[in-house]
Parts: structure tokens; C-alpha cells; sequence
């Protein structure tokens, strides 16, 4: 048995080490097939890596001398919330780990005088707004339903993984309302507001206007750790079996590319609208379905 | 370090920037950017932002009201980067040669790496040209992994 943990251990370290790498594979992959929906060629797999590697030799202008540490942040966080999932710990713990990588950005947004930064920064603390209290709401589902299952509530991701049945058999809709959450992760139409890989350039490039050189590597660096660390999250809807939560993440990935390639942008007033009503109605929904499947002994 | 070199070559991210031109090179650059000649399969991606880009196109003869900006411009860009002129007047001022408000080629106030002359440059001209600044922008790399 105690080899078994260690083993068990072994791979969460090699996840958490690998994780910006699967990440940025995502991304290239993301790049791939966008560029296939608009019938293009498209860049090589590899190429988000080329650009981060290119980002990194270019010599560092340093907007403010807080700039690099909260880039560092930004990533750090990113990988500890990833690390907090792979050892399945707190989901309450990760999504604030989150909050604080994504206030690192923002505040080193506003650490310039950049009008567009600034704007940007706003605009990420809006998409922010809109995606934390679902995420919660999503954490809170899993706790009711790991105390209808077990008789003992918990945030706890280990838990997760140790149930014998899939979550997303009792809680579809946590699941749907996990799409919006996904959407403003990735920065993708229609909610990309804050800032975007696509030509938008109404805001230059948003939050991400003041980084250059290797602070926007780090950046980079920290937006696919915490891409990873999503699908993560989406893929504990099926922890019984490993591959098929895979499978499951990587099949919402593909739906928010096609939404993505489907939709404009909306305005931040939309964003917040659309992931408020939807996702609050959809987890309350899941929750009361639950209670009512519990009291009518279905 | 050649690691670095490679991935420069492969992700040159361009600012595009109009100092006074008729529109005519601006609008075969941009017909070079779109979906159909596809240059984000060579990494290409069209920054808005100078801080994060790698090429700079200039199109137009450049005058005395936009030679601060373009500076300004050319200053924001980190090293290693290039410069290339697009079009006659870019080039060398062309029709308007000696023209008390403009500076006859954006050379004149920035030093610039390749020229593509044409009026206007034809698409297939501004590829071939960006084709020449990356060897150019690979030979300044290397000089800097020596320099190293």
C-alpha cells in the first residue's frame, strides 16, 4: 500500500512538472484546428512553444520594477492551483489560488499608465467576476452530491476521485454551466473581452499590452497552466476512469473552439448576463434535482 | 542556442504601421495577411502591439508629422528586430522627391533592413521581402549568440 501512494504521488509531481507543456500542446492544438475551421493550413502543433522560446531571448523592456515579480505571480499560482488539483486537495483552495493568479495579472494591467492595460485590467476583473461565483456554485454541487453519495460532505478532490460512479451522471447541467467558465478561461469569442490571440486589436492587445519580452513568456506560460488546470477540473466530471475524463475535457475544449469560431465578440455587460443567469440557473437546477431525486427516493 | 534562432525564424510577429502612404501597399499587405495566403502557418501573427513584435512594415514616404511616432515606434520594439520598407515611397521617396513636408523614405529617419520597391508592392514582392529580413533577422541573431 505504501508503494502504491508513493507511485500515486510520483505521477501528481510528473503532472504538475508537465502540466505548461500539456498546456501549451493544447494551445498549439487550439491554433491547429481553428485554422482548419476557417480552412486554412494553420501553424505547426509546436508553434506556441517557438513563440514563447522567441519571447524569451527578446531583450526585456520592464514596464515597472513590480511587473516581472507579478508575471512570476501569475505563473506560480497558476501551478500551484494545478498542483492543489493533482493532489487532489481543496476545490474551494484552487479556485481562490486562481483568483490570485488572475489578480496578479490585473494588477500588474494597472501597474502602467497604459490606457489599453488599464482597460484590459478592468475587463479581466469583470470576466473574473462573472466565472468565480459559477466555479463555486460548481464546487458547492459536487459537495451536496459527494454527501447525497456518501453521507459525507466534502470539498475535498480526493473524494472525487474515489467515487465509484461519475459525477457527470448526477450533475449533467454543473457540467453544461462548466462551458461559459471554459469560454473566459481561454479568452475566446464571445467572451473574450479582456484580451485575445484572434485580430481584435480594439485594445491593442488588453491586459497583456504592457508585457514584452520574457515577462509575456511567463504570462504565456501561466495562461496555459491554467488552461490545463481547467480541462483538469472538467475532466474530475468522469474521475472513474482517467481516459475518458480526458476524453470528456477535451470534447468541451472542442465545443468552445467551435463556439469560438460560430460567434463575435459580446460586450463585458453580455458576458457577465449570459454566465450569471445561465450558470446560476443551471447549477440550482442541479442541485434541486438532486434533493428532489433524494426526498422522492428515485 | 540555436534552439533560439530556429524560434525566432518561425515566430516573427509584425506591426504594421502607415507613415503617409496612399493605402495602396497598406492594402496589399493586408491582402497578404488574410486567410487565403494564410501567414500564421509560418507563425505570422499581426500585432497591434510594438512592445511584442519582431517586424516592422512601413509603407509610406513619412513626413514631419508622423517622424516622432515612427521613432517612437522603432524604439519600442526590443532587439532583435527588423525593419522593411514596402513600396517606392517607403523606399526612397518617390513621386514625392523633394517635397518641402515630407522626408523622401523612411531611411531617413530609421535605419531599415530590406526594401521591396513596386508601386504598389505586389503581395508575392512583400513575401519575397519578408523572406530576405528573416535571414537578415537570423544573422543578427547568431551575431548576438556570439556576442553572448
Amino acid at each position: 500500500m505504501a508503494e502504491l501512494i508513493s507511485i500515486n504521488t510520483l505521477v501528481s509531481v510528473l503532472l504538475v512538472i508537465f502540466a505548461p507543456i500539456i498546456g501549451g500542446l493544447l494551445m498549439g492544438i487550439d491554433r491547429k484546428l481553428t485554422a482548419r475551421m476557417q480552412s486554412r493550413m494553420g501553424p505547426p502543433v509546436l508553434q506556441p512553444f517557438y513563440d514563447v522560446i522567441k519571447l524569451w531571448g527578446k531583450q526585456p523592456f520592464i514596464a515597472s520594477s513590480l511587473q516581472p515579480v507579478l508575471a512570476f505571480g501569475y505563473f506560480g499560482f497558476s501551478l500551484a492551483a494545478f498542483a492543489l488539483l493533482a493532489f487532489g486537495q481543496d476545490m474551494l483552495l484552487l479556485i481562490f489560488t486562481v483568483a490570485v493568479a488572475d489578480l496578479c495579472l490585473i494588477v500588474a494591467a494597472f501597474n502602467s499608465k497604459s490606457p489599453y492595460s488599464n482597460i484590459g485590467g478592468k475587463r479581466e476583473l469583470l470576466s473574473m467576476m462573472s466565472y468565480e461565483p459559477i466555479m463555486i456554485l460548481a464546487a458547492v454541487s459536487i459537495f451536496y452530491n459527494l454527501w447525497a453519495k456518501t453521507g459525507y460532505p466534502s470539498f475535498m478532490i480526493q473524494r472525487v476521485m474515489d467515487l465509484s460512479t461519475p459525477l457527470l451522471l448526477s450533475l449533467p447541467l454543473t457540467f453544461l454551466a462548466m462551458i461559459p467558465v471554459l469560454i473566459i478561461d481561454m479568452k475566446k469569442s464571445p467572451f473574450d473581452v479582456s484580451a485575445s490571440d484572434h485580430a481584435h486589436q480594439e485594445l491593442v492587445r488588453g491586459v497583456y499590452t504592457e508585457f514584452s519580452g520574457y515577462t509575456l513568456a511567463l504570462v504565456e506560460l501561466g495562461h496555459w497552466t491554467k488552461i490545463a488546470l481547467m480541462l483538469g477540473f472538467v475532466s474530475l466530471f468522469w474521475a472513474t476512469n482517467f481516459i475518458i475524463g480526458a476524453m470528456l475535457a477535451f470534447a468541451l475544449f472542442f465545443i468552445v473552439l467551435v463556439i469560438d469560431n460560430s460567434y463575435p465578440r459580446l460586450e463585458w455587460k453580455s458576458m457577465i448576463k449570459t454566465t450569471w443567469i445561465v450558470g446560476f440557473f443551471l447549477i440550482l437546477a442541479n442541485i434541486v434535482g438532486l434533493i428532489a431525486r433524494a426526498v422522492l427516493g428515485i | 542556442m540555436k534552439t533560439m534562432t530556429t524560434a525566432r525564424l518561425k515566430s516573427p510577429w509584425v506591426l504594421h504601421f502607415d507613415c503617409g502612404s496612399c493605402n495602396g501597399c497598406d492594402i496589399e499587405i493586408l491582402a497578404a495577411l488574410t486567410p487565403k495566403f494564410d501567414a500564421e502557418r509560418f507563425g505570422i501573427v499581426n500585432i497591434g502591439d510594438p512592445k511584442q513584435a519582431d517586424v516592422l512594415l512601413l509603407t509610406g514616404p513619412s513626413n514631419k508629422r508622423n517622424q516622432r511616432v515612427l521613432k517612437n515606434l522603432y524604439n519600442q520594439i526590443p532587439e532583435p528586430k527588423v525593419v522593411i520598407a514596402i513600396g517606392e515611397c517607403a523606399c526612397s521617396g518617390a513621386i514625392f522627391h523633394n517635397c518641402p513636408n515630407t522626408n523622401g523614405g523612411v531611411d531617413k529617419i530609421i535605419p531599415v533592413d530590406v526594401y521591396v520597391p513596386g508601386c504598389a508592392a505586389r503581395p508575392e514582392q512583400i513575401i519575397d521581402g519578408v523572406v530576405l529580413a528573416l535571414q537578415k533577422l537570423a544573422e543578427k541573431s547568431e551575431q548576438e549568440e556570439k556576442t553572448q
